[in-house]
């Protein structure tokens, strides 16, 4: 068994820029904007930076293929850059490569930067786009709502929810993530809803409705990693370290055998037991201070606190409506307001999950600051509920 | 003796309401008012004459895979391809033993599909086996006559020389080059003549003339004629045709033009599938099909006819209709407007034959893979067993899924993503015997589809390409 990621590398810095329909910016303008918070909060120069990883989920509605979007936006000096794309994990999946590069002593200081600019289509809803040219010939007809809303119509056959019970708890889902949004002055939804305009919304992909939906948004973030030593050579206290660091990828056998039922996301399941036991955790609601999980839409989030073993099989609708996962419950998600409020610019989302936690482990997270957190979950999941990739990282203070 | 040995159709779900029709379009042409009575069928927007001809054959013959005829052969003028052979789409979406086998469209005129019957009929003298379909997606402009009068539907004739259910007992055709209308190349709409100077230049003289010389070859009386099959948009022409000839009354077809309307080439071998469905052993069936002339043709229904029946026959299906009252969406589905579909549409539909070519048991066929280890079926097919206990490499065999009965596990009604009906509906299908698949679904019906429904699949059209005049099918899954 390999020793795990656990403690052998640490957040050195971390930024993000406001997300938004930031129709005014370039992607370079919000890969710069959330570098320079991010360099600063760092305490080191650009040229320190030996690698770098950029994270870009719909790469032909932005800025094409290849690396060069992050090495000339911000004008780093010759290092490897490389891109990645793995769905909605795909910032996640930077943070993974850079983490690991340091890990390995590869390199002492590197970078992982997400970003993505949807805003330039020209209607709502996230890009139109190939799924490949020989699935295009078989693949339903479907927007992600619709991928989505399949987890609705299996979790309610599986445990006979009702879709009024159903529908309210999605709508608690998003209720809460605005109210937490308001409290984030770089989210993209600075707005409260209540229950009853969440489940009247139009309908989207039933029974996901617009309330159901996360925004669809501009905006990049990033974060300077590096070992225990160097960030403490310079100056930095309080570590914020890597816990866990774990992906999971489907092979096919959800959508083609006959285990899977619909009610839950299988390889969110795989990935977050082994996260758990890298980093040595046992009781996970216990244990967990704080989840920033991809709620793309509500019935995802609900799901997920089964996947992650938060809430008991058939148990997250109650959950959710008891408020466990509210600001003030058991375990917060989504306290910077999640895909659905800070919004989803899909290569920086894994990013700006961690860049929460890490403000939040370092007591910097203002207005929404938990009392205390000891450890942060981010979960991505990119793909159908069928097939799919998902990610988890679990960060903590370091040592601890 | 050769002849036919079995009989099927298919009629579009969809029933448009010819009033509404009429209440559009009567403050521009106020005869409309008398041809709205009854309804007529309507492509859904994923039928074409391809999709039918599929539809039509299964109803006759049941689920096609392992049947071998010798021959199929597609009459229609309402084909979506100038240049790529229907009939050969249809065969692959049989699953017919296409490694042998003759395929061939028949066009151009109203008389194409009883023209195929006879060549059909050459084919079984021969000894073997053949199959005509005949299908009409028929277009026609806003407010005109025709789009009263037209009907979407297909019907598949099998003839051969075994369990004949009815004999040929001659033929006659006429060549003549009358044209009551035309369709010219490149125009979507039908251009026709006066129907006082049809009627009593080309209906009254030309079929009489031809059956005539049919009868006399026959050794047949008009009298005996049990049914007398005369496709026509003309309501009275059949009767007036009949009383000419000295055929009795009760004999003439009813050409179902307040139920179905004229399916264009199709209609001959709809009318004839729907008085087989009423035929009795030894009724002499005439059925005849104008256009350019005419070909005239004589059955004797034998005992075998009792046990022959269609899966659910034209009977069968103007009963199982749905009226559709949006004249909107009957417009919108032909392409008979200049529609705003939104950004959505404007995907990149372009047509990667090489990638079609490879995927086409899959999209084509229909077909899952067969683990010749484990036995799991899986869909697609894959060079990897999908069970996790077995895992076997390369040891999947073709697994025809057509017939398989599905269950819906999950689905949702998307009203995001683009469609031409709008939700669309699609999900995961678990089917009996193994496989499942995250599929299209189509004709929905709100109120009683949730998981769990059962569902069977069906050949659609799965997208369109106006711009390049390409369309791509695959299967969809149907409430049962």
């Amino acid at each position: 068994m390999a020793s795990g990621i656990k403690d052998k590398v640490v957040i050195l810095g971390a930024g993000c820029s406001k997300f938004g329909e930031r129709w005014d910016c370039e992607p370079a303008d919000l890969m710069a904007e959330a570098f320079e918070e991010c360099i600063a909060d760092a305490g080191i120069d650009k040229s320190q930076i030996e690698a770098a990883w950029q994270s870009t989920g719909i790469d032909a509605y932005s800025v094409g293929p290849g690396a060069m979007p992050l090495s000339m936006g911000l004008r780093l000096p010759y290092i490897p850059v490389t891109r990645l794309e793995n769905y909605c994990a795909s910032g996640t999946e930077a943070f993974r490569a850079a983490t690991y590069a340091v890990a390995s002593g590869a390199c002492d200081i590197a970078l992982a930067m997400g970003f993505e600019k949807l805003k330039d289509t020209g209607y709502g809803g996230l890009p139109q786009r190939s799924r490949g040219v020989s699935n295009d010939l078989y693949y339903p007809n479907l927007s992600a709502p619709g991928m989505f809303a399949q987890l609705a119509a299996g979790y309610r056959a599986k445990y006979g929810t009702s879709k009024e019970d159903l529908k309210r708890a999605m709508a608690h889902v998003s209720v809460k993530s605005h109210a937490n949004g308001m409290k984030n002055p770089k989210a993209h939804l600075q707005r409260l809803i209540t229950e009853e305009q969440a489940m009247n919304a139009m309908m989207i992909a039933d029974p996901i409705g617009l309330f159901d939906c996360c925004g669809v948004s501009d905006g990049a973030a990033c974060a300077i990693v590096t070992t225990p030593e160097i960030a403490k050579s310079l100056g930095k206290q309080n570590l914020v370290g890597v816990k866990a660091l774990q992906m999971c990828a489907s092979n096919g056998e959800e959508g083609g055998f006959d285990g899977w039922d619909g009610s839950y996301v299988k390889t969110t399941r795989i990935a977050a037991k082994r996260a758990y036991e890298e980093a040595g955790i046992t009781k996970p609601r216990e244990q967990i201070s704080m989840t920033e999980v991809h709620d793309c839409f509500s019935v995802t989030e609900m799901v997920t606190m089964e996947d992650l073993f938060l809430s008991e099989d058939g148990g997250a609708v109650k959950d959710v409506l008891d408020g466990v996962f509210d600001a003030d419950g058991e375990v917060p998600c989504q306290i910077d307001g999640g895909l659905k409020c800070f919004g989803h610019p899909i290569g920086a989302s894994g990013l700006r999950m961690l860049y929460e936690m890490y403000l939040q482990l370092s007591g910097r997270a203002g207005d929404r600051q938990l009392a205390d957190p000891k450890l942060g979950l981010t979960h991505n999941l990119g793909g159908f509920p069928h097939q799919n990739v998902v990610s988890v990282a679990i960060v903590g203070a370091y040592g601890v | 003796m050769r002849g036919i040995t079995a009989y099927g159709a298919y009629l579009p779900k969809a029933r448009l309401q010819k009033r509404v029709i009429a209440d559009a379009n009567a403050w521009f042409d106020p005869g409309l008012k008398g041809l709205a009575k009854g309804e007529k069928t309507m492509c859904n927007w994923d039928e074409d004459a391809i999709t039918m001809a599929v539809e039509a054959y299964t109803d006759c013959l049941g689920k096609a895979p392992g049947q071998t005829p010798a021959a199929l052969l597609l009459a229609s003028t309402s084909l979506p391809f100038n240049d790529r052979q229907s009939s050969v789409v249809v065969a692959e979406a049989l699953n017919l033993n296409i490694a042998d086998l003759r395929t061939m469209d028949i066009t151009s005129s109203q008389r194409a599909s009883t023209s195929g019957l006879l060549s059909a009929l050459d084919i079984a003298a021969g000894g073997q086996e053949a199959v005509l379909v005949a299908s009409e997606h028929r277009r026609a402009k806003c407010a005109s006559r025709e789009e009263m009068l037209y009907g979407d539907g297909a019907a598949a004739i099998a003839v051969g020389s075994k369990n004949v259910i009815a004999e040929l007992v001659a033929s006659h055709s006429q060549a003549v080059d009358f044209i009551d209308h035309f369709r010219g190349e490149g125009q979507d709409f039908d251009y026709g003549w006066e129907e006082r100077w049809v009627r009593d230049e080309g209906y009254m003289k030309i079929i009489p003339d031809t059956v005539n010389a049919l009868l006399a070859k026959a050794g047949v009386s008009a009298a005996d004629i049990a049914h007398f099959i005369l496709p026509t948009e003309q309501g009275r022409v059949p009767a007036m045709v009949a009383k000419k000839l000295g055929i009795d009354g009760a004999a003439i077809a009813d050409n179902l033009l307040q139920s179905v309307g004229i399916t264009g080439t199709a209609h001959a071998i709809l009318l004839l599938a729907h008085r087989l469905e009423q035929a009795a052993p030894g009724d002499l069936v005439l059925l005849t099909g104008f256009g350019q002339g005419c070909d005239a043709l004589l059955f004797k229904v034998t005992d075998a006819i009792k046990k022959q029946r269609p899966v659910k026959g034209v009977n069968g299906f103007l009963d199982n209709g749905r009226p559709e009252e949006n004249y909107n969406k009957y417009q919108s589905f032909n392409d008979l407007l200049e529609k705003e579909l939104g950004k959505r549409s404007e995907v990149n539909k372009q047509a990667y034959l090489s990638a079609m070519y490879r995927a086409r048991g899959l999209t084509n066929s229909f077909l899952g893979g067969k683990c010749t280890a484990c036995n799991t079926v899986q869909m697609p097919k894959h060079k990897y067993c999908v069970n996790p206990e077995c895992g076997a490499y390369d040891t999947q065999e073709d697994h025809p899924m057509v017939g398989a009965k599905g269950h819906v596990a999950t689905w949702t009604a998307d009203t995001l993503t683009f469609d031409y009906s709008p939700p669309a509906y699609f999900g995961m299908v678990t089917f009996e015997g193994g496989g499942r698949i995250m599929m299209d679904m189509s004709e929905v019906d709100p109120e009683t589809f949730d998981t769990g429904s059962e569902v069977s699949v069906h050949f659609r059209l799965k997208q369109i390409d106006h711009q390049a005049g390409f369309r791509k099918y695959f299967w969809k899954a149907i409430q049962a």
